[in-house]
């Protein structure tokens, strides 16, 4: 068996009194699309966020290739090649499209100058080998569509070679159309090895672009099965009741 | 006021459709609006003064007077962008005076270096206050309008208990050129090379510019606008110089030229430009200021760039009273009183937006031009000093209210 792209064992965190997370164990292989699934709350956005670096995890252990490694800052997880797609986009509303996809990671001389250029041309390389849409790279996000500022996000994920790719609701904001290509996106991503962690709660999308499901409740893994095992009653099951299905409890056990 | 009003939002609809055909589309057409009042107010004034306001020597006062509000608007601006603001800038001046007046009458009393000893003393007293703030706003998350309402009122009246409130006068003679007073100006033949300079450098950028577009391939490396806008610098530059040059030594026919005051705010201008456009620093600025928490996100250390705007408000803050205390040759306590209000009016009169994310230095320094020349022509005119705080503070509470109609023509 190879090992996972990344593994988390026994991941918790709590605030304050409340455990958000309790003792979650999930992997992803190389190529893999991962489902989160679980009602708003069950802990899939504080687990992703301890991935992605916006506070560290209180006790367990993250591996990447096998190595235990430390995250804490999103910093620190960029570096390890784990771009986030954030719910909210993350993007600075007053600034245009090329400062987005390079925030926090300007090209500069060795003063700290942008290099406003090489970033420019970098930003509309990424953007045409991701067969994205964005009319203008030095308009201000502001003035752009939900759509076109999801390709931003996109853009900013995949500009810096990422490995493991966490997309918290992607398509939530989109249109049909969008939400096709974020499709079609996620399968030429997978070809090329990335191991990619899906939040949605549109069940349509998670059956036909995951190959695993994991479902969460209340900060725990309830359980986690090829995609191909599953019906989209066994995964509503898993949510709603927060157990495994009988059937496959059965058949697991 | 309403004429002021009017070309104001005329001009909006005008003006973004001449830059987009100039090849200058998305740029700060709301400047080139404030240019244009500004020129207004010049004529107006002029007229209502029978041409005083616009003579050499009313435009080298002004100049002066301009410098330090607008020197201490750059940094008011990256604190406001950050979603901040400092109220303390008004008292920072007097402390850091006082300071500076002490090391030079007390600590250093007939030594020659007592004058740039003083004021590497005020620039780094000055950073060291912005740091304190800085760290109660960013890591202590104390509301900036407390920290520097604190700071507002603990900094006057330490300025008062460091010198019991006696002035400190005359001050070094060298320390007193700073000030841009009998011997703090260029005079003629340097104000050109100066001229000279400016020009060369805004060559230069353009220039490196093309080069590198070209070398990455970029299709258009040249546009139109950036060739027009280049001139127009170097028009303004040497524009300027024949002006001050045209305003000679009173009973001699010696040019004074450029004021030193003059050349510590183009500096600072173009540096504090600089580094909120072409710096990471200053990226990160506008990123906090536009989304704080989409900031943090990418990686930004979001405390650590608002620490780093109060100090850099500090540092400025010790230069502007660098120059206010040399020119007026006095280290007074009460310097500086209510001047925190013109360095925000200058910089929300300029175009910072107090909701954050947006405003240009260029902005802050039309901004502070726009009010100091209002002053200036009320004192032409004999206007009462009350009447003239009583029509800033209206000319203040306009500008924030074309700001908002501004920001909500646009897509939100």
């Amino acid at each position: 068996m190879t090992t996972p792209l990344l593994e988390a064992r026994n991941v918790s965190k709590a605030f304050g009194g409340v455990h958000a997370v309790e003792n979650v164990s999930v992997s992803l292989m190389p190529g893999e699309v991962v489902a989160l699934l679980g009602h708003n709350g069950a802990g899939k956005s504080t687990f992703i966020k301890m991935l992605s670096g916006v506070f560290p995890a209180d006790s367990g252990e993250i591996f990447i290739d096998g190595k235990p490694v430390d995250i804490r800052s999103p910093h620190d997880a960029q570096e390890l090649g784990i771009e986030t797609i954030h719910q909210t986009l993350a993007l600075a509303d007053n600034l245009d499209a090329i400062s987005n996809l390079f925030l926090g990671r300007e090209q500069t001389d060795r003063f700290g100058f942008l290099d406003t250029e090489a970033m420019e041309e970098g930003a509309r390389q990424t953007i045409e080998r991701m067969r994205l849409r964005i009319p203008s790279l030095t308009a201000s996000v502001r003035s752009m569509s939900g759509g076109q500022r999801q390709a931003v996000a996109i853009a900013r994920a995949l500009h810096f070679n990422a490995r493991i790719l966490i997309m918290d609701e992607p398509t939530a904001a989109l249109g049909p159309e969008e939400t096709k290509n974020v499709g079609l996106l996620i399968q030429e991503l997978k070809k090329q090895g990335l191991g990619i962690f899906l939040i949605s709660h549109d069940m349509h999308d998670v059956f036909a672009l995951s190959d695993r499901i994991t479902v969460m409740k209340s900060g725990r893994v309830v359980g986690s099965y090829p995609t191909r095992d599953l019906t989209q009653d066994d995964a509503l099951e898993m949510i709603i009741l927060g157990r495994k299905p009988a059937r496959l409890a059965a058949a697991t056990a | 006021m309403t004429s002021i009003l009017q070309s104001a939002s005329s001009s909006t609809k005008l003006l973004p459709r001449l830059l987009q055909a100039a090849g200058g589309g998305g740029r700060d057409t709301r400047l080139f609006a404030m240019v244009i009042v500004l020129g207004l107010i010049w004529l107006c004034a002029n007229l209502l003064t029978n041409g005083v306001f616009l003579s050499p020597r009313n435009l080298f006062n002004l100049s002066l007077q301009v410098s330090v509000v607008a020197i201490m608007a750059s940094g008011m601006i990256l604190v406001i962008v950050t979603r901040h603001i400092d109220l303390s800038v008004g008292s920072q001046v007097g402390f850091l005076g006082v300071l500076g007046g002490l090391v030079q009458s007390s600590w250093l009393p007939d030594n020659a270096n007592a004058w740039w000893i003083s004021c590497l003393v005020m620039l780094a007293a000055g950073m060291l206050i912005g740091l304190l703030q800085g760290a109660l706003v960013a890591y202590a998350r104390i509301p900036s309008f407390v920290v520097t309402l604190g700071g507002l009122l603990f900094l006057r009246n330490a300025a008062y208990e460091l010198n019991d409130g006696t002035t400190i006068a005359p001050l070094s003679e060298t320390f007193q050129s700073l000030g841009g007073g009998r011997n703090g100006v260029l005079g003629g033949p340097l104000s050109w090379a100066a001229a000279v300079a400016v020009a060369a450098y805004i060559a230069f950028n353009l220039l490196r510019k093309y080069q590198r577009k070209t070398a990455l391939g970029v299709p258009n490396p040249l546009k139109a606008f950036d060739v027009v806008s280049a001139a127009i610098w170097c028009i303004c530059a040497f524009g300027f110089v024949a002006v001050m040059n045209n305003y000679e030594r009173p009973g001699t026919a010696e040019s004074m030229g450029l004021a030193v005051p003059v050349l510590i705010l183009i500096a600072v201008t173009t540096v504090m430009t600089m580094v909120a456009k072409r710096h990471r620093f200053g990226r990160h600025v506008f990123a906090v200021g536009g989304d704080p928490l989409s900031a943090r996100l990418t990686g930004i250390n979001t405390q650590r760039v608002v620490l780093k705007v109060f100090v850099l408000m500090g540092l400025l803050s010790g230069l502007a009273s660098i120059v206010l205390t040399a020119r007026l040759n006095a280290a007074a306590s009460g310097a500086g009183t209510m001047m925190e209000l013109y360095v925000i009016a200058a910089a929300v009169i300029g175009g910072t937006s107090l909701a954050g994310g947006a405003g240009t230095i260029l902005g802050g320094c039309v901004g502070a031009l726009i009010m100091q020349s209002l002053q200036s022509a009320m004192v032409l005119m004999g206007i009462a000093s009350p009447l003239q705080s009583m029509v800033l503070a209206g000319v203040l509470v306009l500008a924030v209210w074309i700001d908002t109609m501004w920001r909500e023509g646009r897509p939100s």
